[in-house]
């Protein structure tokens, strides 16, 4: 089946899987998002501790989208891999140190002599859900914007030119906006994820007043990326597998592809009904599932757009021939053969996740059921 | 090339930190997942609530430990990229398939259905609970093939071809990298370590109610499945130990010579049951090897060639050549083959640029020629194909080897004497079993260090170098880095333990 593909249709493919991953992910920063909500959103230590247990039985999803987003990355475009995170080096190891202390924090947060007391445990969920969120906006930003390596030597080194190594990409004004858009969208999802499972009128209250907020600071953030986005320059390939900067790229990339701006309008339409749905109508219970869907949409037309139509998906700005592609950071056919039919697993994925999502969310959470949970965070 | 010796030892050093706290973790994520489902399949045939109680005070240990396990799991998959950017892209296109398939078929698996095992037990019907608990044990299990598949392909690289133009390692059989007689022995070995791990875990919390004459009905529930299961486990444990030793014999000859000190290799070559290294000997000295040592006659040839006569190189045989074993070829001689091989693919890569056809087709068949060899040409002198720390790796072998001897007799004879109705009466034994789970710690940690001290100086066997292996940082970023991780780790670690003591004080709780 897939050995007919060819060598450049399994890249793409595989292009669409990642960003795909990334889509998701990008919903799943939910948990993130309702992590920096802890405090706004409840009155005392029971409302908080519904919100940590609403939230702590997805943490794991988001977790494990962005370790298969990196072994993904490792096995289709290696290239990519072995640049980026080993040039990036601070960025990243500031990625992992903020999801690192989530995934303990969970599980730590109210058990006894757990030595640094919940408060902690807390601000670590904050941490994560805001800095962890945000330098992750930053590094996908840099799919579009850049960075300072070159690829050199027999082996194709990468030599990475900035000193800070990943860091320099937060002075980028470019990114930040993707950055600080999508701390909002996940605090904004994060409300609706808690207005969707948790039973309590003062915290629903709190969380539609939070989606008000947030979705102001997101649209001004989301639309300032959109437009530099779009006036930006792109590093095209030619037929000669020659870099070159071309004016408006993203921009062309999107009105090209009639798939592509389907995409990308559906999405932003859907998230804006879903925080329409929350503000406004009494259906706001299932808002989340409006902008999670409408999130998945905007941010796989945005990715994918990053590397089709003969774009350089990580851009050098030090050196554009280094300029990692879909053809040449990507793993062997063979490789992408393999790991196609191993894709085909994801559907049946996709629905033991939905199932036991349905299984363990079919109740809303409230005072009366955290307080019957033997196990709860 | 230039060569900062201090990154690369930072780099290791980091590695190695990380690695050996995940598994402080992994070992007990991976035996307790099938123990409680053994317990919680008791439960669902019986309807016995004890066993209910049971499995739910293993599950909150499970919980506990299995968050810092995920934490610490994270910072390794990510730790190939950040500190090992040439090695990622050397072998990215094999040993990233695994990674990828791991987190496609095992992670999800795993965190899906650990959801449903912890807050599902009023939510699901019994049945699907009890296959949820097992998806978790299977998925962690499907987690440790992936993981391990790919560090056996760098310990025996098979099933890939190099390819010149993009000056890479590429896979062309998949079946012959996840099916290598060394990917499966290492599995194997690997996780019958960690269900061995797991039961003496269970052993020591139970022995440890029982001292303190609390939970008895219980704790013996708990050791009878413990105790089976770990024996069960450390027998197949012993007999995937002989098959991956067997593996290393065949594979990496200068990796068995360290693990047995064995300087001059000989026929009908006696394996070392118990021996003191004289730390005056060094490499291009004569002084003796060993201060005392007792040998069994005949054992190590049989147990690496499966002939009681065969011959075993030693360290000296693989870096200078034996007469006696004209098969074996000096190191000098592969250093040589190998650097012509890289100044052919230097000369190739010109070549192809130059659009010089002729001289690039005759450049790559030299290369081609001298591939076998191609890793060797980085090193400089014959010696550097053998691991630096030789004590270290002799001494954890045989001590993990005696450990896992001893954890068959622990298992035989608590299991003989629980079911004679007496275990809990003798002190000592009930001490022995507690402090047999560390020892299980420490086999096993001590088994990666024979494992990955003992393949230096490769990162890819024969293929590619250590040291040419890591990313291009500076080595203070790394001490950086260390030093935040280290701190990290250590304090995750202590309150781990703090909170794990404090859940096993409290016992088994029966509100429900």
């Amino acid at each position: 089946m897939f050995e007919n593909l060819s060598y450049s249709q399994l890249q793409q493919y595989w292009w669409i899987i990642i960003s795909c991953i990334v889509a998701i992910l990008s919903f799943l920063l939910f948990v993130q998002g309702g992590q920096t909500l802890l405090n706004s959103l409840s009155n005392n230590e029971t409302e908080k501790t519904i919100i940590v247990n609403s939230l702590g039985r997805k943490w794991e999803f988001t977790f494990t989208t962005l370790v298969t987003f990196a072994g993904s990355m490792f096995a289709a475009f290696p290239k990519f891999y072995a640049t980026s995170f080993g040039g990036a080096y601070w960025l990243w190891i500031a990625i992992l140190f903020c999801f690192v202390i989530q995934a303990v924090s969970y599980e730590y947060r109210k058990k006894p002599s757990n030595l640094l007391g919940s408060k902690v445990y807390e601000t670590f969920l904050f941490i994560n859900g805001s800095i962890g969120v945000f330098l992750l906006g930053i590094m996908i930003a840099t799919f579009y914007t850049g960075s300072q390596f070159k690829l050199t030597g027999n082996f194709k080194q990468v030599e990475w030119l900035n000193p800070f190594h990943g860091l320099e990409a937060i002075l980028n004004i470019h990114n930040v906006t993707l950055g600080l858009a999508l701390v909002f969208l996940a605090r904004i999802l994060g409300a609706q994820y808690i207005i969707n499972t948790v039973s309590n009128e003062n915290i629903e209250k709190k969380a539609a007043y939070q989606v008000k907020i947030n979705s102001v600071l997101f649209l001004l953030f989301f639309i300032s990326f959109i437009i530099l986005l779009f006036s930006r320059p792109g590093v095209s390939i030619d037929n000669n597998g020659n870099a070159f900067l071309e004016k408006t790229k993203y921009l062309k990339n999107m009105i090209n592809s009639f798939y592509i701006i389907i995409f990308f309008l559906l999405g932003v339409v859907n998230i804006l009904l879903g925080i329409w749905m929350t503000l406004f109508t009494k259906l706001n219970k299932k808002s989340i599932w409006f902008s999670g869907i409408g999130t998945i949409l905007t941010v796989f037309s945005l990715f994918i757009m990053a590397g089709f139509n003969n774009t350089a998906f990580y851009p050098s700005t030090a050196d554009i021939q280094s300029s990692l592609t879909l053809q040449n950071s990507s793993a062997s056919k063979y490789t992408l053969i393999v790991m196609s039919y191993v894709s085909l697993l994801l559907p049946l994925v996709f629905w033991y996740i939905y199932y036991t999502w349905k299984a363990i969310n079919k109740k809303p959470l409230s005072i009366s059921e955290i307080e019957q949970e033997e196990h709860k965070y | 090339m230039n060569i900062d010796a201090s990154l690369v030892d930072w780099s290791r050093a980091q590695f190695a930190l990380t690695a050996m706290y995940h598994w402080f973790f992994v070992p007990l994520t991976l035996g307790l997942g099938f123990m409680l489902a053994f317990m919680e399949t008791i439960y669902v045939k019986t309807g016995d609530q004890e066993w209910k109680h049971i499995t739910k005070f293993w599950q909150k240990l499970f919980g506990i430990n299995f968050a810092i396990g995920v934490a610490t799991g994270l910072i390794l998959e990510f730790q190939f990229g950040t500190n090992w950017s040439n090695y990622s892209w050397f072998v990215g296109d094999i040993f990233g398939a695994p990674l990828a398939i791991e987190g496609i078929m095992a992670f999800f698996l795993e965190s899906t259905f650990i959801a449903v095992m912890f807050f599902g037990w009023n939510k699901v019907s019994k049945k699907f609970h009890l296959l949820s608990t097992w998806l978790v044990a299977f998925g962690a299990s499907l987690s440790a093939l992936w993981i391990l598949v790919a560090n056996a392909w760098m310990q025996y690289p098979i099933g890939m071809k190099f390819n010149p133009i993009t000056a890479r390692s590429e896979m062309y059989n998949f079946g012959d990298v996840l099916l290598s007689p060394v990917a499966v022995n290492k599995f194997l070995h690997t996780v019958f370590s960690c269900y061995v791990i797991s039961s003496l875990f269970v052993l020591c919390v139970s022995s440890w109610l029982l001292l303190k004459k609390r939970e008895e009905l219980f704790a013996k529930k708990s050791i009878v499945i413990a105790a089976t299961f770990g024996l069960i486990s450390s027998i197949f444990l012993a007999f995937t130990g002989d098959g991956s030793a067997y593996q290393i014999a065949q594979k990496q000859p200068a990796k068995l010579a360290v693990m047995e000190g064995l300087y001059n290799g000989k026929k009908n070559a006696g394996l070392v049951a118990f021996g003191i290294l004289n730390p005056k000997k060094q490499l291009d000295n004569n002084e003796k090897e060993f201060i005392f040592k007792i040998e069994i006659p005949k054992l190590l040839s049989l147990l690496s060639y499966r002939k009681a006569d065969a011959f075993v190189p030693g360290i000296n045989d693989l870096i200078s050549g034996n007469e006696k074993a004209p098969d074996i070829i000096p190191a000098s001689e592969k250093i040589k083959e190998g650097k012509i091989a890289i100044e052919a693919l230097t000369a190739y890569k010109k070549a192809i640029k130059e659009n010089n056809t002729l001289m690039a087709d005759s450049l790559l068949k030299v290369f081609n020629d001298k591939y076998k060899y191609f890793g060797y040409g980085h090193l400089n002198h014959p010696k550097d194909i053998i691991p630096k720390n030789i004590a270290l790796i002799f001494y954890s072998f045989h001590i993990m080897v005696a450990l896992g001897i001893w954890f068959i007799l622990l298992f035989t004879i608590v299991l003989i004497i629980t079911f004679i109705g007496k275990y809990g009466k003798n002190k000592l034994l009930l001490w022995l079993a507690m402090l047999s789970f560390p020892l299980g710690i420490l086999s096993s940690q001590l088994g990666w260090v024979v494992s990955e001290v003992g393949r230096q100086p490769w990162i890819v066997q024969d293929l590619m170098p250590t040291f040419i292996a890591p990313s291009k940082l500076n080595s203070s970023y790394v001490v950086l880095t260390f030093s935040l991780f280290a701190i990290l780790f250590t304090i995750l670690l202590i309150v781990e333990i703090k909170i794990m003591i404090t859940q096993i004080k409290k016992g088994p709780e029966r509100s429900i």
